[in-house]
Parts: structure tokens; C-alpha cells; sequence
């Protein structure tokens, strides 16, 4: 198709990806205006009122990309409006991408800023927020740059700041890079950092869309689902549903991937609902030479392991989670049968253990307790009982037990190994002195 | 500065702000107050302060943190705990090239240990200190997003992947 034609009415299946066919990256404001940018924020501006904007996204169904897949029209939804409700109110871009094995936002933020702002002025007017944020990761130094230039870009062009194309509607973005802690990325203990505190999570409720960011109402989204927002208002909810093509009952394109030790590594925009073998054997090319699949992560260290058997399983938040797993970021990590589980877990519980913030308890002193194990089972070293006591702990650390999802999510990845892989645990505990055994 | 300060009234901390002698350029100060406009709270700009003096000196000195939180309008003690949460903030003196290895799974996968122990040998450093000539600090960091070229690194802004083992000593020359 020719760059800009309406994708209504032409074989369109990419609304994340389509204005990077034949093109590095879209970084000028007029390059993305040519190739249909800006189309739905002036739609939206001139025939949408906020509550329209809303329906829409909830009539699609559109649900978070950032691993949790609650609907993201139902979240705006939450907020406050109308005259009664607080003047400031906020919109946080979540781009503080760092779930291991995740390689999608750094495609977005750093060839699509602008798309980027279009989908967060969308939801700012949907939600009739005064002023939002992006939280950049800052190790995303070309994405800083990309975006700085691209906001200035936008306020000149009208986009950004007082009464957006004459809508009465005034609004502004701002980047805010961090520096480090994969904690940031848990919503409140993003907001918190937001706020230049710890990046320690907050108790739930009030949930951030009545009192968020410096106590106003705040919806923060990931930056995956703020890009699907501007094809979205444009093209209307039945178009963005017909996208899975039957596959799967979420809607839309996803950004899936794969890495380890694969052929082709990488990211692409597929329907939601493809199944795990095509993403593994079309897309990456399958393993490499000489190399088997053992087990795989569906989309981050905090999933839990599937195995080969798994592979044509649709990749959707529900087929995933029936599975005993979770979607999580849709970037798939395949573990080579090469690799010791044991090994394999221990740097994940080992990532855990150093990004957990130390505000509770269990999560503090629970992970590393669990490195400890596993580097001795690693080791040939383990003694009798370890295993019951890394399954007690992964019930300890288990969902409900911590301010957020930071422990259950570490221990999802130990306790499906555990159940898949006992016996290459099992092979870590020393053998008992001969003493010991002749009683 | 010790310890014992941080506790103490914020004047008696600008006290020893002042006997320590530190005080902002003038493009930090700048850049503060612009990062100060971003938001509805000035404390939100801590973290921001602590990179801004991290970019121009290489870590942030004791005596940055009362100032900083004097021209902020924060405790100091609230300033030294972002500064001391958040791994990329250097409370010490770094190498004039800092290393930033991925050790998340994905690089984990595709020879992480391999490209490591390649970066002990050469630099004859552990990870968390710096080569004696002050060249380079080696770190580890969180996965980097760079999964499709892993085993992946930072060095400074820069972002290299796939790195062989092999190829360490080569990579390195570009950093003098």
C-alpha cells in the first residue's frame, strides 16, 4: 500500500508498526503528519468529546500491554470528571521498560516518538488530564533525545500546550528519565519515584486514578498501549477488534518477540492470539543449530516457564493464564536444552533478590534466601529439605502476601521450574556422607 | 561530611555545605531550576539533581546532597535516600568510562558468564570497582532492552551487542 492511505479500506493489519515499512524510523514531525499522523487527535478534537474518546477505547477492548492486561478503557474510566472533578489531574507513560527479556517500547519510543505523544494527548483529552509524563528509562538515551525533540516539535505545531487546536483543552508532556531500579516500573512505585521519593510500591486502595501522582487523579499506561490509542480514535472499535482475525477474543496487534539462544531474535507486530510455535519457528526461525527447546518464558522473568507442549497455544492473556502462565510482555525467551535449569533460575531469583525495594519483609529477605539455595544446588551442594523450603518460600512470597507484584512475580518462574524440572533440582542435593547413610 | 550531619537541622547542614565548599555551576544550577518547572513539586526534581551533578562531576560528592536539598527545599536526609535507592546514582567516584553489563536472562542465555569473566580478565576488576588508572568502572545492570543482540553492554551512553568475548579488548580501545 502507499504510504498515508486510509488503512479502513486497504489490507492494513499493522496500526503500531505500518509507518516503519520501507523506513528506519519516523522522527520528524512532518514526516509523521504525511503518513496520517496527528489525523486522529485533530478527529478527536474537532467531533469527539472526551467521553466519546473514552467509549471508544473501551468498546475495543483494548487491554494493557504492559503485562497485567487490565482494559484500558475501563481504567480511564475510573477517573473523575466533570466540574466536580480536581483541576490537575495526570497521564503517566510507563516506558520504564526493564522486565528481562523485553525489547518492545525501545522499537517505539526511539523510531515512533510521535506517535507515542499522539496516543498519550488522546488519552489526555479522554480523561481531561492537565499535564502528563513519560517515564523513560535512562538508560534509553537515543529515546531521550528522540522524544525531547519531537515534544518541542509538537508544541510548536499547536499539539502540545494552551488550547490544543483551538479546543479550549490546554495540556502538556514532559520526559522524566530515571535511574534504575526496576521497581520504578510497578505503577505506584513509579509514581512515587515520579514524586523524587524511593520507588517503594503504595497500598492499594486509593487506586492512582483517584489519587495518584501528588494526590490528583492519575492514569498511568504503558507506552505499547498508549501507541495502539491513535488507530484506535481513527478507525473505530469493530476495525481494532477484527484485527486478531478470529485468533484470539482480545483485540488488536501485539508486539511479540523472541529471544535466546533462536535463529532470528527480534520484534514484530502480529495479530494478538499467534501462537508461540509460529513466533518461535516462522518468525525467529526456530533454535539454533544443534539446539532443542527445553522450557519457555512468554513474556518476562516474572511469567512462569512452559514447556515445548505449550507452543501452540494462542498468545493471549487468558490462553496463557489458563496454562498456569501469563502473557506478560509477549516477548518470549526460549531456554536452549543446553541450559541448567538450576542455573537458569538462579540468575532470575538473583535479579529479583537485587531489584526488590526491601519494603516488605518477605520479599526483602525471602529472595535472597532463595539465591542462596540455588546457588548451592547449583553447586552439587544442596542439602535434603532445600527443595521443600524453596517451595515454601515461593508459597510465602505468593500473591497477597507483599504491597505488590514484585514477589509473586519473582516466584512464578522457581515454582513452575520446580514443577517441571524437580528432578534437575533434585540432582543439586550433595550426597549424604556414607555414615550418615549407614545410619 | 559524616553521617552525624545528615540528621542535624538543614541550617547546620548548609553550615557544612558551605565549609565544604561546594557550590553549583552556574549550568547546574540552571539546569535544576529548569527541571524544578517540570513539576507541581520541587521534589520531584531530586532525582533530577542528583543526575544533573552526576553528568557534570562523575558522582555525586557528599557535600552535593545538602545543597542539593537546599535548592530544592528537601531534607538532606531525604536527598542522600533517593541518592542511595537508585543504582545509577554514583555515591562514589566512578572510572571515567563506567561499563554497564546486562546480567538479566536473556543475555543470561547467550554467553552472559563468558563475556564476563572476558571483562574481569581484561580490565582485572570486579564488578562494583574500578580499574586502578581510573579508566573504568564495571557494573551490572538490569536487562537493557537489547535482548535480540544479547549478550549486550553500556558503555557510557553508548549501547553494544551482541559483544563476543573476543572482541572485549578491541571494544574497550575506543574508551581511552
Amino acid at each position: 500500500m502507499s504510504a498515508g492511505a486510509d488503512i479502513r479500506t486497504s489490507p492494513e493489519t499493522h496500526p503500531l508498526t505500518w509507518r516503519l515499512r520501507g523506513r528506519e524510523a519516523v522522527t520528524e514531525l512532518a514526516d509523521y503528519e504525511a503518513l496520517d499522523g496527528y489525523a486522529a487527535l485533530r478527529l478527536a478534537l474537532t467531533e469527539l468529546s472526551p467521553g466519546d474518546v473514552t467509549q471508544r477505547v473501551k468498546d475495543s477492548n483494548l487491554r494493557g500491554r504492559g503485562g497485567a492486561g487490565f482494559p484500558a478503557g475501563i481504567k480511564w474510566s475510573l477517573v473523575p470528571m466533570g466540574a466536580d472533578a480536581p483541576r490537575q489531574k495526570y497521564l503517566v507513560c510507563n516506558a520504564d521498560e526493564m522486565e528481562p527479556g523485553t525489547f518492545k517500547d525501545r522499537l517505539l519510543l526511539e523510531r515512533l516518538p510521535h506517535q507515542l505523544l499522539e496516543g498519550m494527548i488522546l488519552t489526555g483529552y479522554a480523561i481531561q488530564a492537565s499535564r502528563g509524563y513519560i517515564f523513560l528509562r535512562g538508560e534509553y538515551v537515543l529515546a531521550t533525545q528522540r522524544l525531547e525533540q519531537a515534544l518541542t516539535q509538537a508544541r510548536q505545531a499547536g499539539y502540545l500546550g494552551e488550547t490544543i487546536l483551538g479546543s479550549g483543552w490546554s495540556f502538556d508532556l514532559f520526559v522524566h528519565t530515571g535511574a534504575g531500579r526496576y521497581i520504578c516500573g510497578e505503577e505506584t512505585a513509579l509514581i512515587n519515584s515520579l514524586e523524587g521519593r524511593r520507588a517503594n510500591p503504595r497500598a492499594k486502595p486509593p487506586f492512582p486514578q483517584i489519587a495518584g501522582l501528588w494526590g490528583k487523579p492519575t492514569v498511568v499506561n504503558n507506552c505499547e498501549t498508549l501507541n495502539c490509542i491513535p488507530a484506535i480514535v481513527r478507525h473505530g472499535a469493530e476495525w481494532f477488534k477484527g484485527l486478531s482475525q478470529g485468533r484470539s477474543p482480545d483485540s488488536g496487534t501485539k508486539l511479540y518477540g523472541a529471544s535466546g539462544r533462536v535463529q532470528r531474535p527480534g520484534v514484530w507486530e502480529l495479530p494478538i492470539g499467534t501462537t508461540a510455535r509460529e513466533l518461535l519457528e516462522e518468525h525467529a526461525g526456530g533454535m539454533r543449530e544443534g539446539l532443542a527447546l527445553k522450557a519457555w518464558l512468554p513474556g518476562g522473568a516474572s511469567t512462569d516457564f512452559l514447556l515445548p507442549s505449550h507452543l501452540d497455544l494462542a498468545m493471549d492473556y487468558d490462553t496463557i493464564m489458563k496454562a498456569g502462565s501469563r502473557m506478560g510482555t509477549g516477548l518470549m525467551m526460549a531456554v536452549d536444552d543446553r541450559q541448567s535449569m538450576v542455573s537458569v533460575v538462579r540468575n532470575l531469583e538473583t535479579f529479583f533478590a537485587r531489584e526488590s525495594c526491601g519494603w516488605c519483609t518477605p520479599c526483602r529477605d525471602g529472595l535472597p534466601w532463595t539465591v542462596k539455595l540455588l546457588s548451592a544446588l547449583e553447586r552439587g551442594e544442596g542439602e535434603l529439605g532445600d527443595l521443600e523450603i524453596l517451595a515454601q518460600i515461593a508459597r510465602q512470597l505468593g500473591p497477597g502476601k507483599t504491597f505488590c507484584a514484585h514477589a509473586p512475580g519473582a516466584i512464578e518462574p522457581l515454582q513452575s521450574a520446580l514443577k517441571y524440572f524437580r528432578e534437575e533440582f533434585e540432582r543439586g542435593i550433595a550426597a549424604p556422607p556414607a555414615a550418615a547413610i549407614n545410619g | 561530611m559524616s553521617t552525624d550531619n545528615l540528621s542535624r537541622p538543614t541550617a547546620s547542614l548548609i553550615a557544612s555545605d558551605r565549609r565544604c565548599g561546594f557550590v553549583f555551576t552556574d549550568a547546574e544550577r540552571e539546569a535544576i531550576e529548569h527541571e524544578i518547572g517540570h513539576y507541581e513539586d520541587s521534589r520531584a526534581a531530586s532525582i533530577g539533581a542528583l543526575k544533573i551533578v552526576q553528568e557534570s562531576r562523575g558522582w555525586v560528592p557528599d557535600a552535593a546532597i545538602p545543597a542539593i536539598g537546599q535548592l530544592i527545599g528537601i531534607p538532606a536526609s531525604d536527598v542522600e535516600g533517593v541518592a542511595t535507592f537508585y543504582s545509577l546514582i554514583f555515591r562514589q567516584p566512578v572510572g571515567r568510562h563506567v561499563i554497564k553489563v546486562c546480567d538479566s536472562i536473556a543475555c543470561f542465555l547467550t554467553g552472559y558468564d563468558e563475556l564476563a569473566a572476558a571483562l574481569r580478565a581484561e580490565l582485572g576488576v570486579e564488578f562494583g570497582q574500578t580499574t586502578a588508572d581510573g579508566r573504568f568502572t564495571l557494573l551490572p545492570i538490569c536487562c537493557l532492552g537489547n535482548c535480540d543482540k544479547g549478550p549486550t553492554l553500556m558503555i557510557d551512553d553508548d549501547l553494544h551487542g551482541p559483544v563476543e568475548p573476543s572482541g572485549v579488548r578491541v571494544l574497550l580501545e575506543a574508551y581511552p
